[in-house]
């Protein structure tokens, strides 16, 4: 498939891009060695520290070096915990992508149930109220909404835990505080596919051979819909990526988004890039994977491979 | 004997009358043309008839009945059943009545109520019948792997292949070329003759409705202003719009380039419709009485009606 060659070509391209711009913003923010010479240094153990630790070197240089590392796999070691990057990054995936999995859950299960029902019952009371809910659910912010359940399911109800990852309750807030935003993306986009579609020609083409309304809508109309809504769910999972940054923050759960935050803070750089770029590549794989989807969906697409 | 009758079908949307009080009935095997200009309510009384109207519009008077069923009176459910059984309809763009990601052997199978396994053989023969060749291929396509007339002889299988009494075609092939809307029309009367089936052609091409009509109903402004057999409303048209109609279409033995005759005036919108003649303000037969009455369909010869006061010849 050469169409897949070029779109993997691309995919590297703009992993090489995101990295080589994470790069020289982190380095803006300064270096990292005041934050790790203890109190009372002089001048002279500081820039000694510094040259051991390269960050003396020019700003080009340093990134040749880093490309090295990168293209021999060698993700560097942390210049805080002393330990390989690549075992800090990798022992908190699992706890993100059960977050960003749980959030997507809710974000799928409401969000285009959701959507379909504003379309099918368009006008009524029920459009109405689902399109407040779906309103509400886009524009609380999350650190907010998510303290408020906290508060109320955690500190006043009980029912669960306020933080930690020790079970699979303490992941129910943190996915619905991370799914929220998806869920009311996932319920408009679902809508407006939805309402385009019934408005087509096949639809009374369907109910004149004797189909009723919901037959129409479970064999044809749905199919017909998906087409723009996984273009959307593909680029949305890289929003939770993005949204678990502050939900893992809020919930203390320890993800690769409270990693991030805290490499930050120490200027724990090659972490930091790391995080971006295992972010990055999650990003681009759901755009093909999405690409690769229309193919099924999409008798016509498929032909033209 | 009569397959489909309409009597007194009244279709408004709001307060405003687009339909009002239009009959008529076909008879199996029998094509009936209802031909009009746009918004004459021709379309909406097709979905009328498939009890399919958009939600803004309602049938306020009426009865149409299939065979010996009322339809006005049935249960959803019901209707539901005769749909696609035994009343089907074909559209005006067969390309977009298609699902474009469901194949066209799923989509007729549709019609049986059956899965296309379980059919496949029955579903063959239809596309052989309709004219489609090579269809052991053709079945597993996808509509945009097919012309527009092909698409239209799958619309025309999905339509027949449970034998419905009934077939209600709404304007065919006006988005077909002209060869092939030759080759389509043949078709359809060929089928209709050989199954009995009653079929409402719905059309505003005179060319058409002379290629295969048996009978004409002319609409107007939402009512019919003249109905009878083709033959004899194209040779003698009794209403004065039929009769302009009819003198509008251009001719090869016209004089090339010399202006083309239209009638005076446009259609009134629904909601100016006045008391009388709908046709009066564009009649040059008109008088006061056909503004202040409306004029009834009344025979005149050889067994035409005509809604006029002053029929052409009469």
């Amino acid at each position: 498939m050469p169409e897949l060659k070029s779109r993997l070509l691309q995919a590297l391209i703009a992993i090489f891009g995101v990295l080589t711009i994470v790069f020289f913003i982190m380095r803006l923010s300064g270096d990292p060695t005041l934050l790790l010479v203890p109190d009372g240094a002089t001048a002279e153990q500081i820039a000694a520290l510094r040259h051991v630790l390269g960050f003396d070197r020019p700003l080009l240089v340093q990134y040749g070096a880093y490309l090295l590392d990168l293209a021999r796999l060698d993700l560097g070691q942390s210049l805080v915990q002393h330990a390989p990057v690549a075992g800090i990054v990798a022992e908190r995936i699992p706890y993100t992508m059960a977050l960003a999995g749980g959030a997507l859950l809710v974000a799928l299960g409401v969000g285009l149930p959701a959507g379909l029902a504003m379309a099918v019952w368009r006008g009524t009371w029920l459009e109405r109220a689902l399109a407040g809910f779906v309103l509400a659910g886009q524009s609380l912010p999350t650190f907010w909404s998510g303290l408020l359940m906290i508060l109320f399911f955690g500190v006043y109800l009980g029912w669960l835990p306020t933080s930690g990852s020790d079970d699979l309750a303490s992941l129910v807030m943190p996915s619905v505080a991370l799914g929220a935003i998806t869920m009311s993306s996932f319920a408009r986009m679902t809508r407006i596919a939805v309402l385009d579609e019934l408005s087509r020609d096949y639809v009374a083409a369907g109910r004149a051979r004797g189909l009723s309304y919901g037959a129409v809508i479970l064999r044809h109309v749905l199919r017909n819909a998906a087409i723009p809504v996984v273009t959307i769910a593909a680029l949305e999972v890289g929003n939770l990526l993005a949204g678990a940054v502050i939900v893992e923050t809020v919930f203390a759960w320890p993800g690769i988004g409270q990693l991030a935050i805290q490499s930050i803070a120490s200027r724990d750089f090659l972490v930091v890039q790391t995080i971006v770029l295992f972010v990055s590549m999650v990003y681009i794989s759901m755009n093909l994977l999405a690409d690769l989807a229309y193919g099924v969906i999409d008798p016509r697409i498929r032909r033209d491979r | 004997m009569i397959a489909l009758s309409v009597r007194d079908l009244s279709l408004a949307i709001g307060r405003t009358n687009i339909v009002d009080a239009i009959s008529f009935d076909v008879a199996p095997g029998e094509v009936l043309a209802l031909v009009g200009e746009s918004g004459c309510g021709k379309s909406v009384t097709a979905q009328a008839i498939m009890r399919l109207l958009p939600a803004a519009i309602r049938q306020t008077g009426g009865e149409i009945t299939l065979g010996a069923t009322s339809l006005s009176n049935l249960p959803a459910r019901a209707m539901r059943d005769l749909r696609g059984r035994q009343i089907a309809m074909i559209f005006q763009e067969p390309q977009s009545a298609l699902d474009p990601l469901a194949t066209v052997g799923n989509q007729i199978a549709e019609a049986l109520r059956q899965p296309l396994a379980k059919v496949r053989a029955e579903v063959r023969q239809m596309l052989v019948e309709v004219g489609i060749s090579d269809p052991d291929r053709r079945i597993d396509q996808h509509p945009f792997e097919l012309s527009g007339g092909m698409c239209q002889r799958v619309m025309i299988a999905i339509a027949l292949i449970a034998r419905p009494a009934v077939l209600i075609a709404d304007e065919p092939t006006t988005a077909l070329d002209v060869t092939i809307q030759a080759q389509i029309l043949a078709l359809l009367r060929r089928l209709a003759a050989e199954r009995q089936t009653a079929v409402v052609l719905i059309t505003h091409d005179m060319g058409v409705v002379a290629d295969i009509a048996d009978r004409v109903a002319v609409m107007y402004a939402g009512r019919v202003a003249e109905t009878g057999p083709t033959a004899a409303v194209f040779a003698t048209p009794a209403h004065p719009y039929t009769a302009l109609l009819l003198a509008s279409i251009p001719r090869l033995s016209d004089v090339p380039k010399s202006a083309l005759a239209v009638i005076d005036g446009q259609v009134p919108q629904p909601a100016d419709y006045g008391a009388g003649c709908r046709f009066a303000g564009r009649c040059p037969r008109a008088d006061r009485r056909c503004v202040a009455e409306t004029p009834a369909l009344r025979p005149v010869a050889d067994g035409r009606l005509v809604a006029c006061f002053h029929p052409v010849g009469g």
